[in-house]
């Protein structure tokens, strides 16, 4: 169902018209209240009178992660501090973390991106919404919480951790949405497995995932094991936390922008260039409405490409495929770029193969070295030594033919690679560059 | 005529294999044979217990991957070329060892050796034929 019908199916030159609307009074705003994006603007040699159409856009300054790094803690928020009645932060990976600010109109229209985000899945009034991401300074928790809380669900606040207890939740009180992280979804699976648990006894029908990168085999795996339709949802703390973008349950093929409260860009990651629609590069987004914490063309560091093409639920609002990987997790092996992402597929095309690896790359003298570590499961494991050696060269030969890098396979035990309770921890890069 | 018997997945770490023991003595299973097949990066650990299904399921448990197979127990008559006949009628046949172990315990002064063969029954039928004595499992789990 649609949430909102009036905006989410708006005809494109509506959209666009409202779109410019907001980004004019954005760029004013953003202009007068915050000197860092003023004498940026500046340098650039644009002022906001300067915005008059929509593809004026690109005219503006990118704004990155040591942006906001060098305004540390509060220094690009746009409204006094009065006004500001909400405060996340995501966690670097190195040093301080990113802080965000919201006002009473920015946790409102979040609620509302959030409901959308539900609904959008499949979620409706009467659910009951067992919402597993982590409650806190992560966006995810509460970011979800108020927009279950606007579709008229009942939210089960239970937050991360502690799986067994999760599903004898999930038993009791007849969860039917899922919340959480996709590799925390396959780890209630597990969990649920050892407690033999039958996901079919349970109530839930849909899961909403985000806060990582997955795969499309990873959805085929959690829909199995959960008896549950995944969807994928995007966002992230710096455009707003999640609630940016989401599959639509009758297509779960790109997720919808909701592009009256964002504009989303792709570009080139290396000139900065703007890509035309269909196009994959490094996602770009603006904020249209945010009040204490806005951004211009923050550039998210993944990598997506833009479905212009039109949707059967009915929205409007332009897809963007699943995140296929990060531009700073790209790795660079032997002068080959990779992605984890891709070595996964590979994985999971192989039958009983588990979804739980780890990607080792070490240097040795001036050669790169990779181990993929592959945990054994009960289908794959054999009696025999040469079985398993077949299966690991199996593996070794069809990264090699896909990907083109030379890496070696470690069968480890089960449940040896760590795993998270949050994000997942796929590559541990030992080179020392 | 088949005798079942568990293999486990061990990574080559220090320890694993105790731990394994340990699990096992733990809820009171006995070894009869063992064997560890290794390569430089993991281990394959089989056993013949008392228990087949207590053992795997508490190993299972204890989060290791487990298996389950079918092999054969063969006395062997302990003198001069009592293990070349056995190989010997397995050649002529065509049938395939995919590996075998010794049996620390001796059934009426012959040795016992666990055959895990490609083509189980087609073994067994030769073996009989040879006159070869192939040991029950209940034997084999009490001996
Ligand atoms: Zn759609």
């Amino acid at each position: 169902m649609i949430w909102n019908e009036e905006f989410e199916t708006l005809p494109r030159e509506a959209l666009e018209a409202l779109q410019l609307k907001r980004l004019k009074n954005l760029v004013e705003r953003v202009y007068a209240a915050v000197p860092y994006y003023r004498k940026k603007m500046e340098e650039a040699g644009v002022r906001p009178g300067d915005i008059r159409e929509l593809k004026d856009l690109r005219r503006l300054p990118f704004t990155t992660k040591e942006d906001l790094r060098l305004n540390y803690p509060f220094g690009l928020f746009a409204v006094p501090f009065e006004k500001v009645v909400r405060i996340h932060a995501s966690s670097g990976t190195t040093g301080k973390p990113t802080v965000v600010g919201y006002t009473k109109s920015d946790i409102d229209s979040w609620a509302e991106l959030m409901a959308r985000t539900l609904s959008c899945g499949g979620a409706h009034k009467g659910d009951i919404v067992h919402n597993a991401y982590g409650y806190g300074l992560f966006t995810g928790g509460l970011g979800a919480h108020y927009g279950a809380e606007r579709l008229g669900a009942a939210v089960i606040p239970i937050s991360g951790g502690n799986s067994k207890r999760q599903i004898m939740i999930m038993q009791d009180f007849g969860s039917t949405v899922l919340m959480c992280t996709p590799s925390y979804a396959l780890n209630l699976a597990d969990v649920m497995k050892d407690m033999n648990v039958d996901p079919k006894t349970l109530k839930l029908r849909v899961g909403l995932f985000g806060a990582e990168p997955w795969s499309e085999k990873m959805r085929e795996e959690i829909e199995k094991r959960l008896n549950i339709s995944a969807i994928d949802i995007f966002g992230l703390s710096e455009v707003m936390g999640p609630g940016v973008a989401s599959e639509c349950i009758e297509e779960k093929h790109g997720l919808h922008v909701f592009e009256d409260f964002f504009i989303p860009e792709i570009i080139n990651p290396e000139t900065g260039e703007p890509l035309p629609p269909g196009e994959r590069g490094e996602l770009v987004f603006t904020t249209l409405t945010k009040e204490a914490f806005p951004v211009i063309r923050y550039r998210t560091k993944d990598l997506s490409r833009l479905i212009p093409e039109p949707c059967r639920c009915g929205r409007t609002f332009y897809r963007m495929e699943r995140i296929t990987g990060r531009t700073d997790d790209m790795l660079i092996i032997r002068g080959v770029n990779v992605f984890p992402s891709q070595i996964e597929h590979v994985l999971m095309s192989i039958e009983g193969v588990e979804p739980h690896y780890q990607i080792i790359v070490d240097r040795e003298g001036a050669l790169d070295i990779v181990e993929v570590q592959v945990e054994v499961s009960e289908e794959i494991f054999s009696d025999e030594v040469k079985v398993l050696e077949t299966l690991a060269r199996r593996i070794e030969r069809e990264i090699k033919d896909l990907l083109g890098i030379s890496c070696k396979i470690k069968l480890v035990e089960p449940k040896t690679i760590q795993r998270s309770e949050g994000k997942a921890k796929r590559v541990i890069d030992n080179r020392k560059l | 005529m088949k005798v079942e018997q568990i293999s486990i997945f061990l990574e080559n770490k220090s320890g694993r294999l105790a731990e394994v023991a340990a699990v096992l003595a733990g809820a009171g299973i006995n070894i009869r044979a063992l064997s560890l097949a290794d390569t430089t990066d993991f281990g394959i650990l089989r056993l013949i217990v008392n228990d087949t299904g207590k053992a795997k399921q508490i190993l299972k448990d204890n989060g290791f991957t487990v298996g389950r197979t079918e092999v054969i127990a063969v006395e062997v008559p302990d003198r001069p070329g009592g293990l070349a006949h056995i190989l010997g009628v397995m050649k002529d046949q065509g049938i395939n060892v995919e590996y075998m172990y010794a049996f620390v315990q001796r059934s009426g002064g012959n040795a016992v050796i666990i055959f895990r063969f490609d083509e189980i029954e087609k073994a067994i039928a030769a073996l009989q034929k040879a006159g070869v004595v192939i040991l029950k499992g209940e034997e084999v789990y009490a001996l």
